[in-house]
């Protein structure tokens, strides 16, 4: 019972969010009227929002470790753009060499930051400032103010476009448009269920607390519904996006990263007590750094999905990603203290902020009411975060009820 | 016979799990220099914080009375108001802001639309050379030294128009000259303008040379008041007032195996990380052997807790010296990382501030100094890890419904558990505990004893800081007393006694002032 209970609470916020995201959807989904969730929406919608997953994932890690923040990521991302168009178009460089090229750069990049933040001990926020005015000129230099296009088509393929249908020849005659979309949502469901059942055999084998097979059975089956929707839904337009590999991939690197290794126990170590984690012999320097070179190599990711859907090197890519994933962290429940928050919670909360957007879009709202509303939501987020944890035990209301007596 | 001015009847103040305050009653008359003394947690800055409105009315039992009226202070401010102003032991200046901006912050000079500094500046530089401060009100606060700055504090109180000042542990960061120069401020301010002070100090020939009474506190009760005018009253007859409390099986008991030595320290000497002139461990040796307890004992700040970090793989301090041997072996440990590799293990005595990540799950808190104990090429095995978890919430009895509960929400006591097991966790041979009991009520402290017993029962070496002096007697094997950086002593266990140890104290923290004792 008690464990349940401090899973639940420990939970309680991802659990609201999700709660939020599902109500959110609901609601643009009605006030749109069915648009939110038509198939080419859905697709456009995982294009539009890649990179900020991408970008929130790294910029968990460094909100771990201290509730440090990146603010050079929106200019990291536009100038490993510039690389790329430099290398594929300019000098017309093979699109594999160059994509690895500008992964490497992204970690010097990183490299760079985490030096001085990590080992000079320069505040995270001036450095990564810094780094914002930096690689912004340094786009602007490197592209002379111009626009680079087109890209190379094998690089496109990295990350637009659509799986395709090469298992179309199954159809038995649903009269989808790739059949291979919903075969790839039902070996994902079926996994799930899997994974699920295979977790609480283990804890029953080992002799630990286990819940009911009704309940285990009942979230495995929603999450599986959930998911074979969802490529159900893809399967009646191009299918599933090609940018949702990279994706699946960082996510499941970085939850496996923070939640079952060394390294992300550390991480969290640091960020919950840097003292603490240092007498414990955990090298927190060198944690620090780590973790801005790997935020700037996933900017660097970013940058190249980016650059790929707009089939451009542009001297204004990127402006404002930062704040992107930054909202996504924290309205995903990480706290600005850092050692707390989950990638878990980052993707509902890079999800809220991608269909307010998608949604608001669609409505027709103009830009610069969609931007109060995002930011009210992330207010909104974080008070509720904050208040739940105090208990509302505001200073003036404590005092004007001791005065009373 | 002059009129009492302060007058606190029955203050009973509890902390959760605590009784900090039982029934402390305290008379303090108009224009006499009061010193309160007592062991470390023994009530006196918690009493000091309910007379100045730090803990507001309400939250303690009592009734204080002032000028003859009950007084039920809300905050500071109160309590300023009426003249009674507390100087706390770490001062409270802005390094970056000028003297005068200093005296009358939350107390500003207004003029027509604003500050005026002109009669800021004026009326800080009277109060500045009415305690003998002959600086320009404008120097900035870093640029002076501490004794100044004490001073500074004072000028501060008066300007406030103070009529008690209270003061805690003025002299513990003071040279001999500036502590002199200060204590006779306050006997002319007795003197001269019939300013009643209340003192706070372990520094039993300040006090004597001081003071017109001396109220002891003991485990949070008053004990006695002596007249210290005329005969004046002699130092052993403080310190027995001070210690004199019964032990009756409030420690486990062990047999003493004491086995070959396990770590050999000698010559260490460290200097202040910030103020690098400043030698805080002074060419140290000690040693402790398997199987053996020793304590340290010595006032806050004597350098103790610096001694340990800076063993511990030089966590604190600068230009190090001296050698470490560790089984006969010379070692060097250059990060915690090191010492943890190499048998070390180091409990801090701020268990929420660098001890535990109190956002952080027991088992996580647990296996945090040896995850590699639990994890195979840097993936963890959580089975194992809760496993380990479980295993240390059983023998330390930790109460918590499960271990993946947040540290932050167990009691102190359970806390203190928790960080013992994760460096039982780790596996050393060399346990440094400092204060391990701290903030830990009676029953705990007990099983935190029983703990360690059995840690020098499995052969490993055991070095305890405490500033209880009863624990130290209560558990150790030896003990060395250390003052301002110097070991000045060591006692076997039965040659030990509160009285010789804190007479050890006393002589050695008086060096060269004994002269000035009047």
């Amino acid at each position: 019972m008690g464990k349940l209970k401090t899973s639940f609470s420990k939970n309680l916020k991802q659990f609201v969010m999700l709660i939020a995201l599902v109500v959110i959807i609901v609601f643009f989904q009605l006030l749109t009227r069915g648009t939110l969730l038509k198939p080419m929406n859905v697709f456009n919608l995982i294009n539009q929002n890649a990179y900020v997953v991408v970008l929130a994932a790294g910029m968990l890690v460094c909100i771990l470790t201290g509730g440090n923040i990146d603010l050079s990521v929106g200019s990291v991302v536009a100038f490993v753009g510039a690389c790329a168009g430099t290398f594929m178009i300019t000098w017309k460089w093979d699109p594999y060499l160059s994509t690895l090229l500008c992964l490497m750069i992204g970690i010097v990049i990183g490299a760079w930051h985490g030096f001085w933040i990590a080992y000079v001990r320069i505040p995270a926020f001036i450095v990564t400032l810094s780094g914002q005015l930096i690689f912004r000129g340094l786009t602007l230099i490197v592209l002379k103010g111009l626009t680079l296009s087109p890209f190379p088509r094998a690089f496109m393929n990295l990350s637009t476009g659509a799986i395709g249908n090469f298992l179309g020849f199954l159809d038995p005659g649903l009269g989808l448009r790739n059949f291979t979309s919903l075969v790839i949502g039902l070996v994902l469901a079926a996994v799930v269920i899997a994974i699920q059942l295979k977790k609480r055999a283990d804890r029953k084998r080992k002799g630990y607390s286990y819940e009911g097979l009704a309940a285990t059975l009942v979230r495995a089956v929603v999450i599986a519904a959930a998911i074979t929707y969802f490529f159900w839904i893809l399967a009646h337009y191009t299918g599933a996006p090609v940018v949702l590999i990279t994706v699946g991939i960082v996510l499941m690197v970085y939850s496996y990263l923070t939640s079952k290794t060394v390294m992300g126990r550390h991480l969290y170590a640091v960020g919950g007590n840097e003292k603490a984690a240092r007498l414990s012999g955990v090298k927190t320097d060198k944690i620090k750094f780590l973790a801005y070179v790997n935020m700037s190599f996933l900017a660097a990711v970013a940058g190249l999905i980016f650059s790929a859907r707009l089939q451009s090197s542009s001297p204004q890519a990127g402006i404002g990603f930062e704040l992107d994933a930054i909202g996504a962290c924290f309205i995903g429940g990480a706290s600005a203290y850092g050692g707390i928050g989950t990638v878990g919670g980052t993707l509902i909360g890079a999800l809220i902020m991608g269909v307010l957007n998608n949604g608001m879009s669609i409505m027709g709202i103009s830009i610069d009411v969609q931007q109060v509303v995002k930011g009210l939501v992330l207010l909104a987020a974080v008070a509720f975060d904050v208040i739940s944890k105090q208990k509302i035990s505001l200073p003036f209301l404590q005092r004007l009820m001791s005065r009373r007596r | 016979m002059a009129q009492a001015l302060l007058e606190m009847r029955g203050i009973t103040k509890t902390f959760p799990g605590v009784k900090a305050l039982d029934n402390v009653n305290l008379t303090v008359e108009e224009g006499e220099i009061h010193a309160i003394v007592g062991e470390n947690g023994a009530g006196k800055s918690t009493l000091m914080n309910v007379l100045s409105g730090v803990y507001p009315y309400g939250s303690y039992e009592g009734e204080i009375f002032f000028d003859g009226q009950e007084c039920r202070f809300m905050n500071i401010k109160d309590s300023e108001h009426l003249g009674i102003v507390i100087i706390h032991q770490e001062l409270a200046l802005v390094p970056y802001l000028s003297i005068g901006e200093n005296m009358f912050l939350g107390n500003e000079q207004l003029g027509f639309g604003g500050i005026n500094w002109d009669l800021t500046y004026q009326n800080a530089e009277k109060h500045m050379r009415e305690v003998g401060l002959n600086e320009s009100a404008r120097t900035l606060i870093k640029d002076i030294g501490v004794g100044k700055q004490q001073l500074v504090e004072i000028a501060k109180a008066l300007a406030k128009n103070v009529r008690l000042l209270i003061l805690d542990e003025p002299t513990s960061s003071l040279n001999d000259e500036d502590s002199l120069n200060l204590l006779n401020l306050l006997k002319k301010f007795r003197e001269e303008r019939g300013i009643t002070s209340i003192m706070i100090s372990h520094k039993l020939n300040e006090i004597a040379y001081v003071a017109d009474k001396i109220t002891i506190l003991r485990d949070g009760s008053t004990i006695e008041t002596l007249d210290n005018r005329g005969e004046g009253v002699s130092e052993p007859r403080i310190i027995r007032g001070m210690v004199g409390r019964e032990m009756v099986d409030r420690f486990p008991a062990r047999v003493p195996d004491i086995g070959e030595k396990a770590l050999e320290i000698a010559h260490w000497t460290v200097y202040h990380p910030l103020y690098t002139e400043r030698k805080v461990v002074d060419d140290v040796s000690i040693s402790v052997r398997r199987g053996e307890v020793v304590g340290i004992a010595g006032l806050i700040g004597a350098g103790r807790t610096e001694l340990c970090q800076s063993v511990f793989g030089r966590v604190y301090g600068t230009r190090i010296s001296g050698t470490i041997k560790k089984d006969g072996q010379e070692i060097e440990l250059n990060s915690a990382a090191d010492a943890i590799a190499r048998g070390f293990a180091y409990i801090t005595e701020d268990r929420k501030g660098d001890g535990l990540v109190l956002t952080n799950s027991i088992s996580h808190n647990i296996t945090l100094s040896r995850l590699e104990l639990v994890s195979q090429r840097g993936v963890i095995d959580k089975d194992r890890e809760q496993q380990a978890a479980e295993d240390y919430r059983e023998k330390l009895s930790i109460r918590t419904p499960d271990v993946e509960q947040f540290v932050g929400n167990l009691s102190g006591g359970n806390q203190q558990k928790v960080l013992v097991g994760k460096w039982m966790f780790a596996q050393p041979d060399i346990m440094m505990l400092d204060e391990p009991t701290r903030g830990v009520d009676v029953g705990a402290k007990y099983e935190i004893y029983s703990i360690i017993n059995r840690l020098v029962g499995e052969g490993k070496a055991v070095l305890m800081i405490s500033s209880e002096l009863p624990e130290l007697l209560g558990m150790c094997d030896r003990i060395y007393v250390m003052v301002e950086g110097r070991i000045v002593g060591e006692l076997p266990r039965a040659e030990a006694s509160q009285e010789i140890i804190m007479d050890m104290i006393m002589q050695a923290s008086k060096g060269a002032q004994t002269t000035w004792a009047s």
